[in-house]
Parts: structure tokens; C-alpha cells; sequence
């Protein structure tokens, strides 16, 4: 209830969380992660030099001198299987070795991360207009209204998340989605934003309600009221400014849940469809290696331990410096 | 008293009637593909096809086909699946539940006892090394997705060291009923246990230090503090038995998650044929009436066990009766 945008709000709260050097330090690995996703064309094309994208089932490589198949057959007495090869450590093709496919890694982690970060980001900004718009119409309009949106919002909270995830993907992704003249292919990338976007709304959504009931019989409301300002005006002009500071907590941990997410559902190969990538599915690839190759599953897995630590880190720190009373709980 | 638990079922009951209404638009109305096509799974024949049209009765109005769906679940209880031939859903999924059980029962015992030690001994120490360490760890615990601990757990016991002194104990991925060999069970368990574990070992560590920091500042502490109790005495027994509440209440609510589909991922990745791995397989399938199976009755028992949480908490708690 901090949110009073008097002049000199924000500029406290920035200072504060400039004077935070884990958040700030969060931030910065962030912006880097960001940054090395971002030049992943670059790193294919000049250093890998190869097409994540494109199975390399038959080629080699120099190494130290000598040719080496990137797709050698399995080291047992029968040669059974293949063996993709292991990780050179060196700035140049495979240095994290390649997938089963013959692909590389490296490569294949940078532009999995741009969609990763996409699909959470993308995903987030759905959560928090949802959540925003349902909590305050539930809250301020109340009645009827708040009962019927609660309901949905207690149902969609009860269903275990991964299975409401299950549920829409099936049937969206074994066909994709048309609403009348839109299409969506089943390998669209709007799908998993959307299915992940839609089921972390009530985590959202009841803080917020709750918000907006006590702001509703707040002065500054019963005033606005009192001179007969339209409901929109005192939703858009004087409960949405309010319920800014929350949104804004919450969005680096709804980010964050949404990249867990993400990773589940691309395991379960239910979330991004190849031809994409993302951590998820690159983990998904890796699991069958496991054994042979650790590092395919292990190195996205890290990725994405090191963003999620740095948004929960980051978004401490913003609840610090904004709303120390929000409350969001990160759950899978 | 029995005005609030009436109110509170009667919620349950609307809540259980939303969930179902939703599954069934979600499988039967999503715009898209025939739903016929959908439950016959992947190249049905038009024989198939027209058999799914007539049990589903896909051919009348929305509200006779969710009358129908829900009849062949809870009802009749003959759902079959047309992927697996003509295997009757509910049966199998009252098989695979022991395995779900055991699984999310050990893992709380677990995430119960250290989440409990972390968020005492980090409010206890509050702001020193201690307490950051053990924050930190949390944080990392937080932020690691369940299935690739898993993965790793797997790489380290299994594979790398599985031939080491260390870990040569480790029997094969599987489960063992318990019914069969007691230390089997436990010794096939105990690694999907604490990988399930971590995740809400540091969520309610967190919680816990928030809740005892918060409750030292109360004035029954200060009081307590003034009659000269020691301060182990004051955090054990006054400020934590407080504090619990909330952790009581995110307990009633993980642990119903956890057995209805939550602990899926942990499944998949040990092996174990509980419900989850029943859903994952489903999925790869592409078995629907299997899916909505597990889904609807998952649900359900989240709703459920959320309800007697709640009810059991207006016995235990006067304020809740009151209000």
C-alpha cells in the first residue's frame, strides 16, 4: 500500500535498488545473458561456423591435428549407438560438444535462450494484463462480478498447473489453433506464450483484487466517485497507477516461474516444437545422452539455474526497494 | 461452526464444477480439429471414428456430451482408452497412485524437517553468514528446474560413481511396492525423494524465516522476553508455533498439487509408474480420454484436500471459526 505515486516515489525506490548491489548485480548478469543471446547469429556464423539448425550426421573436424567424426559410432564391443563428439573447451566449432544430431551445442544454447527468454517475457506481460484486468474489475465492480471471476480464478488455481499445461497443449499442439482467420501453427511459438501466460494469472490476479477492494473505499475513490467520474476513468486514472508497483514486483518472478515452466513443458515436448529451440528442449535432447554426454543436458540446465536465480534475485530486490509487503510464492 | 464448513463445501463443489466444465471445453470445444479425431488418437479409421462420435456423443448438443463425459468418468467408470485398445482409464489409475503416494508422502517428510531446520536457524542467526548461506542455497534450490536435478542425480548415481563406494548402493531406476520389500521401497525412493524435496525445502525455508522474523517483533514475544525465558525457548516454542500456521496452510496446498500431477516431472525422470508417469505416457500417445482421466481426478483431489485443509483449520483455529 506504499504506492502513492507522489512525486519523488520512484526516484526513492530507484535509488534504493541502485544502492542494492545483489539486485544490481542480478541486473547485470541479466543484461549479459541477454546480450550473448542476442549475438547468436554472430557465434554460428564466425566462430561455430555450422547451422545449429542442420543435422551434421557425417561430417568431422581438425582437432589438435587430426580429423574428428562429429558423429563417431558408440565406444562398446558391438558399436551400438553413436556417440556425438564431446566438448573441445575451445573458442571455435563444438565447444561444448554436439547433440545427437551432429549439432552444435554452443550454438544451439545461444539461440535456445533467445527463445526461452522470448516465450518467459512474452508470457509475463500476458500474465500481468490479465491478471490486472480480472483483479480489477473483481475488485472494484465486486457483487456478482467478483464472485463469478473469483470462481473461475479458484478453479484455474486449483488445477495442478502442470496438468492445465498438459491439457492445452495437447490439444493445441497436436493441431495447432485457428479462431476465425488467425492460424497458428502447431510449431508457433505463440503457443507455449500463450498456454504459459494463461496459468500463473490467479498468482496474480487475488493479490491484486485484494488491492483494489481496500483502494475502492479509499478517500481519493469515494471523491472521484462523489463528483460522478465515469467507473473506466477511476480504473484507468486512479486504482491502475496504484496497482503499477505490484505489477511491476511481480514480473521478474512471474518471468522466472515462466521460464521453469517452459523448461518442464519443452521436456515433456509439449512446450517449443522443433525446428525451434530453447533450454528446455536442448535439456530434452540432452537426457538420452546423459551418460555419454553430460554436458547437452547439463550446460542448458545451468543456463537456466543462473537466469532464474538472477530474476528472483533481481525481483528481491525490486519488492525492497517498491512494496517490501508483496508477496508472491514461486512454485512449479 | 457447521454454517462455515457448509459454505466451505459448497465453494468445494462449485470450484469441482468449474474445473470440469473447463476440462471438458478445453478437450471438446478448443476451435480446431474434430474432437473424434482427437480421442481416437493418431490414424483412426473412420469405423473408429464414428464409434467415438457415437460413445462421446459428439453428434448432439455441448451440455449432452459433458453430461455424458462425466458420467463414463465418475459414474460408470468404463472410460476406455482407443489408443491402448479398449483399456478400461480408471482401474489403471487407481493402480498407479501408491507409487504418487509414496513418492510426495517422503518427499514432505523431508521437505518438512529441513525447511523447518533452515528457516529456524536462519531466523535464529539472522543476518549473519549463516543466514545468508543457508538463504542462498534456498534461492539456487528455487531456481533449479526439478527434472534436470533429476537428470544429474541420475548421471552421479547411476552412471559416473555408480561404482563407487558412495553410491553402489543405488539399485536400478524403478520402483519397488512396499508391500514387497520395505528397505527396497526406501532405498529406490530416497533420490526421487530429496530431488522433490529441494525445491520446497528452500520455497518454506524462506517462508518460515519471513514468518519467525515477523512474529519476534510481536508483543506476546516481548512479553515472554520480560518474564526472562531464554531465547531458545522464546524462538522453539513461541515465535515458531506461530509461524507454522502459514506454513501449514502451503503444506495442505503443495501436498494436494504434488499427488494430483505436480510431482509428474520426478516421475518421468525415475522411472516411477505413478500417475504422473500414467499422463506422460498418455501424452505421448496422445491418449486423451486417459489425459482427462488423470486431469479430472487430480483436480478433484487438489480441490478436495484443499477443502479439508481449510475445514480442519476452522477446528483448529478459533479466529477462522469466528470470521
Amino acid at each position: 500500500m506504499s504506492a502513492n505515486p507522489s512525486p519523488g516515489f520512484w526516484s526513492v525506490a530507484l535509488r534504493k535498488l541502485r544502492r542494492d548491489r545483489a539486485a544490481m548485480t542480478a541486473l547485470l548478469v541479466l543484461a549479459l545473458i541477454i546480450l550473448l543471446t542476442a549475438l547468436a547469429p554472430v557465434y554460428a556464423a564466425d566462430i561455430a561456423r555450422n547451422d545449429p539448425f542442420q543435422s551434421n550426421l557425417s561430417g568431422s573436424i581438425m582437432l589438435h591435428g587430426k580429423s574428428v567424426e562429429i558423429l563417431a559410432p558408440a565406444d562398446n564391443p558391438l558399436h551400438l549407438g553413436i556417440e556425438p563428439i564431446g566438448p573441445t573447451w575451445q573458442l571455435g566449432p563444438y565447444m561444448f560438444g554436439a547433440d545427437d544430431q551432429g549439432r552444435d551445442v554452443a550454438a544451439r544454447l545461444l539461440y535456445g535462450g533467445r527463445n526461452t527468454l522470448l516465450i518467459s517475457a512474452a508470457a509475463a506481460v500476458i500474465c500481468l494484463v490479465l491478471a490486472a484486468i480480472t483483479g480489477i474489475i473483481a475488485g472494484y465492480f465486486g457483487g456478482w462480478t467478483d464472485r463469478i471471476i473469483s470462481g473461475l480464478l479458484d478453479a484455474l488455481w486449483a488445477f495442478p498447473i502442470f496438468l492445465l499445461a498438459i491439457s492445452l497443449s495437447v490439444v493445441l499442439i497436436a493441431h495447432g489453433l485457428t479462431i476465425g482467420p488467425i492460424t497458428l501453427n502447431a510449431d508457433s511459438l505463440a503457443l507455449p506464450i500463450m498456454i504459459i501466460g494463461i496459468i500463473y494469472v490467479p498468482y496474480v490476479a487475488r493479490p491484486i483484487r485484494g488491492q483494489v477492494i481496500s483502494l475502492r473505499e479509499s478517500e481519493f475513490i469515494l471523491a472521484a466517485r462523489s463528483i460522478g467520474a465515469p467507473a473506466w476513468r477511476i480504473l484507468a486514472l486512479d486504482i491502475l497507477p496504484n496497482i503499477i508497483t505490484t505489477l511491476i514486483v511481480f514480473a521478474p518472478l512471474v518471468i522466472a516461474l515462466n521460464m521453469l515452466t517452459e523448461a518442464a513443458l519443452s521436456f515433456l515436448s509439449i512446450g517449443v516444437q522443433p525446428p525451434h529451440a530453447s533450454w528446455g528442449t536442448i535439456i530434452q535432447d540432452g537426457e538420452s545422452l546423459i551418460y555419454t554426454r553430460p554436458l547437452v543436458a547439463i550446460a542448458p540446465g545451468i543456463a537456466v539455474v543462473i537466469t532464474v536465480l538472477a530474476l528472483n534475485i533481481f525481483g528481491d530486490g525490486l519488492r525492497d526497494a517498491l512494496d517490501p509487503r508483496a508477496k508472491l510464492r514461486v512454485d512449479q | 461452526m457447521i454454517l462455515t464448513i457448509l459454505q466451505r463445501l459448497g465453494h468445494m463443489l462449485f470450484v469441482l464444477f468449474g474445473i470440469s466444465v473447463l476440462v471438458f471445453l478445453i478437450f471438446f470445444a478448443t476451435p480446431g480439429a474434430n474432437p473424434a479425431a482427437r480421442i481416437a488418437g493418431r490414424g483412426a479409421s473412420p469405423a473408429t471414428l464414428a464409434a467415438v462420435t457415437h460413445q462421446y456423443g459428439l453428434d448432439r448438443p455441448l451440455p449432452v456430451q459433458y453430461g455424458l463425459m462425466m458420467k463414463q468418468l465418475f459414474i460408470t467408470q468404463d472410460l476406455t482408452s482407443f489408443v491402448n485398445l479398449g483399456e478400461p482409464v480408471v482401474p489403471e489409475l487407481i493402480e498407479a497412485a501408491p507409487v504418487t503416494l509414496s513418492l510426495v508422502f517422503g518427499a514432505a517428510v523431508i521437505w518438512v524437517v529441513f525447511a523447518i531446520l533452515v528457516g529456524v536457524l536462519a531466523a535464529a542467526f539472522r543476518n549473519s553468514w549463516i543466514d545468508r548461506i543457508l538463504m542462498v542455497i534456498s534461492l539456487i534450490g528455487i531456481s533449479m528446474p526439478v527434472f534436470w536435478v533429476g537428470a544429474v542425480a541420475n548421471l552421479v548415481t547411476q552412471g559416473a560413481y555408480h561404482d563407487t563406494w558412495l553410491f553402489s548402493w543405488v539399485p536400478a531406476l524403478g520402483y519397488v511396492p512396499f508391500h514387497v520389500s520395505p528397505f527396497g521401497w526406501f532405498k529406490a525412493l530416497i533420490i526421487p525423494w530429496v530431488t522433490l524435496a529441494i525445491l520446497y525445502i528452500g520455497l518454506y525455508g524462506r517462508v518460515l524465516r519471513g514468518n519467525l522474523i515477523e512474529a519476534m517483533q510481536e508483543d506476546y514475544i516481548r512479553t515472554a522476553r520480560a518474564k526472562g525465558l531464554g531465547p531458545v525457548r522464546i524462538l522453539l516454542v513461541h515465535a515458531l508455533r506461530t509461524s507454522l500456521i502459514s506454513f501449514v496452510t502451503l503444506f495442505g496446498l503443495d501436498f494436494g498439487v504434488l499427488v494430483g500431477g505436480g510431482a509428474l516431472l520426478t516421475e518421468v525422470v525415475f522411472g516411477l509408474q505413478g500417475v504422473g508417469e500414467l499422463t506422460f505416457q498418455a501424452l505421448e500417445n496422445l491418449d486423451l480420454p486417459m489425459i482427462m482421466a488423470t486431469v479430472m481426478y487430480a483436480s478433484f483431489f487438489v480441490v478436495v484436500s484443499n477443502a479439508v485443509v481449510d475445514i480442519l483449520y476452522a477446528f483448529v483455529d478459533p479466529r477462522v471459526r469466528q470470521s
